[in-house]
């Protein structure tokens, strides 16, 4: 990646939304947590999970704030460092955005102040809801997100628009019911359930190998352990789905991630390990699973897989039939409408406008596309595949993380099941050090997401390189040194306060008898 | 779908021109209170305790607070998405500082009480102050920047170009503006504490927006009499198309002196706003010296609500001039999204807007009260 402005545009981007989420994961599954324990305080009534509830709010509330607050850089960033992407796609874009706001933030954020100010203001019911409704609004907030990137990943219910030289919303109920958008949500969000799970289940690991809080550490892990069980087997089923539609929908990704330089006969092996080369257009020394990603991108086996050759041919003719698509659009331009220009230039535009996108991709070479020559055409065809080798180990060690979870939630889930929590030692070794596993999966699920889609910023459509502000290298570096020097500082500060906040353990419940709240008198 | 052409595109325009000012004063009238009152934290704070009071009367509600201007920022992105565009990737140093200052203020609140050191607390109450002064500032002084016109021009493909530099933005009518901003919202948040406190912090609170309070109208007065005397305004001059494409380069702009006094002439009544940027203050310091809290704070939205649309009605259409190049300015008739966005976008405000004020205001009854610093030394009910 050069470091000019498209590729520090990048670089702060990739930075600043991989930091953010570390924080996003933890507030999903978390929030779910707290509420399922306050759920079961609300329907027992006994002290021990209302401790359980604060105890494990208590780290919510310090991880929330720093996903909040590196929120907002994400929100006002594609306006600062991508403003072309803010003007080309904002008419659909923007839309699930706002409504994330409205719809889940806002519900979010005003009950988070109930959740932690409110235990002695509202009776059990009422902060109840109050709990469920920062969980529920969390989650909403994902799917709104989610909405927004899988469009980026699909880009459905659009089209381009001459007259404003962008993309609008031309049907809004495929923009929410895109598929690619629902598979990455339930995805992601399980991922975060994982997350929260192992952490939950990690730290209880602690206290008991300390003997510390024990109590309350087994009830957590019960909780932590069904949960996780069922949310990291839901993660690879849904994965997998992912995995399918991106056959469908995203086959650059795909075959890039499987390091498949040419088409294979149906049904296509699982190459489970292999040494991608970029240069020499191949991927050595492979150990493949045969029929297996026939498979699991196809649902058959005599669906052909294609590889990344063919794909390059085939993104060549949509290059060709994209400068088609650009010549009319000019045309349109210089007459000043669609309905100004010959009947055969606007059957042009109609024709080859969704290959629009296939002729920008030769803008980082020649000013004008028409005028591109062979070679030049060859050249953006081939800028069509990303980065194989990083794809591809993202993707294998993301994936083998998943079934580790599995394992691990098993494991304890039966240890739970047959009362025997605590034993064997070395089995709670084994889930404390799990505790930043998830986050690793997490942030390659990004890589190979994001990462995968180069060169688009919206797939087929928009390329990355068109999509900057003009702004100065220098504008670029003074950000990026002070997002860095700022978010080094917070992370440090933030996994001080955590590990003090676990080794401080769960306030002392100072009403242990089970008394309604809305009696209850502040100490003197 | 056919749907959207319930309302025709130009009144969506107007809607969501409108929605743009509510969702602004919407931001000023509850974050500008959280700000207001960081801004005086170092001050009208002497203790531990009497900090503890003051952070724990905004503590509870920041966070939602904090989502007025999240959804600003959504829904400019959404409805104005040349509007987002065009000014954040401008504004783009100044964006950044707005950014480092607000990541500090969540942060600040939370991690604050998490040790029990002095230094620790002092720092973190220093970021407190800066994350809602800077903020406060800056977007004062982008307000008078935009009122100059900003420099940047679109080339056919409607790419943006900006010719600015931050230290240009700190021109002298720019800084009147943030220096009116804060005082607008110090004056704010001292009616908000006043309200949610006791004793010497509300006293210091009173004692600080009692100045703020006669400061304001002062700013905005001053400001008002510099744009008419040396600022010109922005109109335009080809036949005013409101329901054509979002490309503003379609049209011919010029600019004149004291043009953004036009519309007053033309709209008498629209004069209620700066008359209630005039007012308003006043009757806040009538209204902190006869300790009328409630009210005082009402009053205080209010005039703040004339300050804000006293700047949206002058400019109207435009909302961001261009300096450089006049034809680039942004309008309400030619920046907005698509008709079927706009009408999208507004049956989902109408559906959760009054929800989202339903449940603020039941969150706002239950933690109403004063805090109580009794409760914050017993470490009862109050979590920062």
């Amino acid at each position: 990646m050069e470091l000019d402005i498209v590729g520090l545009s990048r670089l702060q981007f990739a930075l600043t939304a991989l930091y953010h989420f570390l924080f996003v994961p933890l507030t999903l599954g978390l929030s779910i947590i707290i509420a399922i324990m306050e759920t079961v305080y609300v329907m027992t009534d006994r002290p021990i999970w209302r401790q359980m509830t604060k105890f494990w709010g208590s780290l919510f509330g310090i991880n929330f704030v720093l996903g909040v607050a590196t929120g907002l850089t994400m929100e006002f960033q594609f306006g600062m460092n991508w403003s072309y992407y803010s003007h080309y796609v904002g008419d659909v874009f923007g839309a699930p955005l706002a409504i994330e706001g409205l719809m889940a933030f806002f519900l979010e954020a005003t009950f988070v102040g109930l959740f932690f100010f409110g235990w002695d203001r509202m009776s059990k019911v009422q902060h109840l809801a109050a709990t469920w409704a920062v969980a529920i609004g969390s989650n909403f907030s994902a799917l709104w997100i989610l909405i927004a990137n899988g469009w980026m990943q699909n880009p459905v219910g659009a089209v381009f628009n001459p007259a404003t030289m962008r993309m609008e919303i031309e049907d809004f109920y495929a923009v929410i019911f895109n598929p690619v958008a629902q598979a990455k949500f339930v995805h992601t969000v399980s991922a975060g359930y994982v997350t929260a799970a192992v952490f939950v289940l990690g730290v209880s690991a602690f206290y008991l190998l300390k003997g510390w809080h024990v109590t309350l550490a087994k009830r957590s892990m019960a909780v932590a352990c069904s949960f996780g069980l069922l949310s990291s087997l839901s993660v690879v089923v849904l994965g997998d789905e992912s995995g399918y539609l991106a056959t469908e929908h995203q086959k650059m990704k795909l075959a890039a991630i499987e390091g498949m330089w040419e088409t294979e006969p149906a049904p296509a092996a699982f190459t489970a390990i292999g040494f991608p080369n970029q240069e020499a257009r191949e991927t050595h020394h492979v150990l493949q699973i045969p029929w297996a990603l026939g498979l699991i991108s196809t649902r058959s086996l005599n669906t052909q897989v294609s590889g990344i050759n063919d794909l390059v041919a085939h993104g060549k003719e949509r290059v060709r039939s994209g400068i088609i698509a650009y010549d009319a659009l000019q045309t349109i331009r210089a007459a000043k409408g669609v309905d100004k220009v010959a009947p055969e230039v606007k059957a042009a535009f109609e024709n080859h406008g969704r290959d629009l996108g296939y002729a920008y991709l030769l803008k980082r070479y020649v000013d004008d596309p028409r005028q591109a020559n062979e070679e030049q055409i060859d050249k953006a065809a081939w800028d069509l595949v990303p980065q194989v080798a990083p794809l591809f180990w993202s993707f294998r060690i993301m994936v083998g993380l998943g079934f580790f979870f599995i394992a691990l939630m098993a494991a304890f889930f039966w240890q739970s099941a047959t009362g025997r929590l605590g034993e064997p030692r070395w089995l709670l070794k084994v889930a404390v050090l799990a505790i930043p596993l998830p986050w690793i999966a997490a942030e390659l699920g990004w890589v190979v997401a994001e990462f995968g889609r180069q060169p688009w910023i919206i797939e087929g459509v928009l390329p990355t390189a068109m999509a900057v502000s003009s702004l100065s290298v220098t504008d670029l570096l003074i950000t990026i040194a002070g997002f860095t020097l700022f978010y080094s500082v917070l992370f440090v500060v933030e996994v001080t306060l955590m590990v003090r906040a676990i080794r401080k353990g769960p306030e002392p419940d100072d009403h242990l008898a089970p008394a309604p709240y809305a009696t209850l008198q502040p100490a003197e | 779908m056919i749907l959207h052409e319930l309302l025709d595109y130009t009144t969506l325009r107007l809607i969501w021109w409108v929605l743009l000012g509510v969702l602004l004063i919407g931001f000023a009238a509850t974050d500008g209170f959280d700000m207001g009152t960081a801004i005086l934290l170092p001050f009208i704070g002497k203790d531990d305790v009497e900090r503890r009071t003051i952070i724990n009367a905004v503590g509870p509600v920041w966070e939602g607070n904090q989502v007025w201007f999240i959804l600003g920022g959504g829904a400019i992105f959404a409805a104005w998405p040349p509007l987002y565009a065009v000014s954040f990737s401008g504004f783009y140093l100044a964006m950044f500082v707005v950014l480092a200052a607000l990541i500090l203020r969540p942060v600040a609140f939370k991690y604050r009480s998490k040790r029990d050191d002095v230094r620790w607390r002092a720092a973190w109450d220093w970021a407190l102050f800066v994350g809602g002064f800077v903020p406060v500032l800056i977007f004062g002084v982008a307000v008078g920047n935009v009122l100059q016109g900003v420099p940047f021009r679109l080339d056919g493909d409607l790419r943006a170009f900006y010719e600015g530099s931050f230290l240009g933005l700190l021109n002298p009518f720019a800084l009147l503006c943030g220096l009116l901003s804060v005082a607008m919202l110090v004056t704010h948040g001292a009616a908000w504490v006043a309200l949610k406190t006791t004793g010497a912090v509300a006293a210091r609170a009173r004692a600080v927006g009692l100045v703020t309070a006669l400061l304001t109208p002062a700013l905005f007065a001053l400001a008002g009499l510099t744009l008419y005397l040396w600022v010109d305004g922005y109109h335009i001059t080809s036949a005013v198309v409101m329901d054509g494409p979002s490309n503003p380069l379609l049209k011919q702009v010029a600019t004149a002196p004291a043009l953004w006094f036009s519309n007053y002439a033309a709209y008498p009544f629209l004069l209620i706003a700066p008359a209630l940027g005039l007012v308003g203050p006043l009757l806040v310091w009538a209204g902190l010296k006869a300790r009328a809290e409630g009210a005082t704070l009402i009053i205080s939205g209010l005039s703040l609500f004339g300050i804000i649309a006293t700047v949206g009605v002058s400019m109207f259409p435009f909302i961001l001039p261009s300096s450089i190049d006049p034809v680039s300015s942004l309008t309400v008739w030619d920046s907005s999204s698509s008709h079927q966005t706009l009408f999208i976008m507004l049956v989902v405000t109408c559906i959760f807007l009054p929800l989202v004020l339903a449940y603020t205001a039941w969150a706002y009854r239950i933690l109403w009260g004063k805090v109580d610093a009794s409760a914050i030394r017993a470490g009862q009910g109050h979590h920062y």
